[in-house]
């Protein structure tokens, strides 16, 4: 004779048994059909590409240590900061190219992040009006790759912090100073010689003939 | 007759002839500064310690004869970029560029000693040296012209570098790290001068400013330099920047521009 107490447990037991059964295949239904529903919301025309517009790039000669302002047609997002980034590697693919004028291996990719901040130090505005219209400094994070790889010289690295600062201010004109990073950390030099510590002011930077 | 020695004793020492180790280094400095640039004649007044004393009688000695005027004090610093661990670039052919700079700054010395100009070096060894005491040595000695030498594998014939701080006045009290902007004028007149001895030497320059913090804690005109690839007109390499002979000339037409300077400096 079984014990009334045990026949209980057990039907409680296969009742749960046998709802959780149900859930197990009420969930795989589910998931069969979010399935299904993703592979019939494939991409079916393509991707809004921003139009390409007119900008400069100033781009560092290695043997008449001049920078040259080279007018480029390509796509460019709206955000600022995204579009620094996408000017500056389009410069460094430059460089990155055979027979480049100013060899530096890396390409687009050596450059992280770009952050357009408003000049903290501008008198009797109020933050509002400088992050609206006042002048910027852009924050450029280089990756480590780039800083490793890139040749070790006084012209070659002052070059691509002047090419930087300069093609930066040619198209983003609010932008009058410049600061670099590395990996997101400070660093001494790029290779040993051009001062990665101090923030390039652009003007001061950039030889006016450049311009 | 110990009047007599007395004033044989102090007219020599004002003529250069005899040193105190006091002032023998300002001594050494005025005797080679004067042999370079502009000999004295023999004076017949001139006392000589071997000549006995003077003709003037002991009872009456006459009022001491004014000193002559020390000829300016000329000093260079020369700064082997790099060093010890701060090996700095590679060329091509292996070098290390600390080892380049030191080599350059050496044949500079020699050089610059053999034309009666006082040289100071940060280094004259593979050691590293910080750059705020390559700074620190510079700025104790007052010097005349301060040259941060480099050497790199891009670009060719010699790159010349003066700081691109704003100019200013100079000033009695100056922040450490913009030191070198009072004197960033005389800085871009004596990277004339060594453009226009590079060019005659027909070496090809390139001008420029940049931010090196080596120099910009240097309160005296000072230019970095950076000796390049010789190229043809091919662009091929004709020279490394290690190499013996093409250093040699390079070092031969620096010292040459610094006497240049030297006229500029302190004019006869």
């Amino acid at each position: 004779m079984i014990p009334r107490h045990q026949i209980v447990l057990f039907s409680i037991l296969l009742l749960a048994s046998l709802g959780m059964g149900g859930m197990l295949w009420h969930l795989r239904q589910r998931a069969h059909e979010r399935l299904v529903a993703g592979a019939d919301s494939a991409p079916t025309k393509a991707p809004e590409v921003a139009p390409a517009v007119q900008a400069t790039l100033m781009v560092a000669n290695d043997d008449d240590n001049s920078l040259l302002g080279q007018v480029h047609s390509l796509p460019l997002p709206a955000d600022p900061g995204a579009r620094a980034r996408a000017l500056l590697g389009r410069l460094l693919d430059l460089y990155a190219a055979p027979n480049a004028t100013h060899p530096v291996p890396g390409g687009a990719g050596s450059v992280s992040q770009v952050f357009l901040l408003p000049v903290p130090d501008t008198a009797g505005k109020s933050f509002a009006a400088r992050r609206d219209s006042g002048p910027q400094l852009a924050v450029v994070n280089l990756t480590g790759n780039f800083v490793a790889s890139h040749p070790s010289g006084l012209e070659t690295e002052t070059l691509t912090v002047l090419s930087i600062c300069g093609t930066i201010h040619a198209n983003l004109p609010r932008v009058t100073q410049v600061r670099f990073l590395v990996d997101g950390q400070q660093r001494p030099s790029l290779a040993g010689h051009a001062d990665l510590t101090r923030t390039y002011l652009v003007l001061d930077a950039v030889p006016s003939e450049a311009k | 007759m110990r009047w007599s020695s007395r004033i044989c004793a102090a007219l020599a020492a004002a003529a250069g002839i005899i040193t105190t180790p006091g002032v023998q280094g300002r001594a050494e400095i005025s005797t080679a500064a004067r042999l370079q640039a502009a000999p004295q004649p023999p004076s017949s007044s001139a006392p000589r310690p071997a000549q006995g004393p003077p003709q003037t009688a002991p009872s009456a000695p006459p009022a001491p004869a004014p000193n002559p005027p020390a000829p300016p004090r000329f000093l260079i610093v020369l700064d082997a970029a790099h060093g010890g661990d701060d090996i700095g670039g590679h060329l091509s052919n292996g070098t290390y560029e600390k080892n380049a700079t030191l080599a350059l700054s050496v044949r500079l010395r020699s050089l610059l000693g053999a034309r009666g100009i006082q040289v100071i070096t940060t280094r004259e060894s593979d050691q590293s040296v910080d750059l705020n005491r390559r700074a620190e040595i510079a700025n104790h000695a007052d010097a005349k012209a301060c040259l941060s030498l480099h050497v790199a594998e891009t670009g060719s014939g010699v790159h010349l570098f003066v700081s691109s701080l704003p100019p200013s006045t100079p000033t009695r009290f100056v922040a450490w790290k913009t030191a070198q902007a009072g004197w960033v004028t005389r800085s871009l007149a004596l990277a004339g001068v060594l453009n226009s001895a590079l060019l005659h030497g027909q070496v090809p320059v390139t001008l420029g400013r940049t931010s090196l913090p080596a120099i910009e804690s240097m309160t005296c005109p000072a230019v970095a330099i950076e000796v390049a690839p010789e190229r043809d007109a091919d662009h091929k390499i004709t020279a490394e920047p290690d190499d013996t002979d093409y250093q040699s000339r390079i070092a031969a037409t620096l010292a040459a521009a610094m006497l240049e300077w030297r006229t500029e400096v302190h004019p006869q």
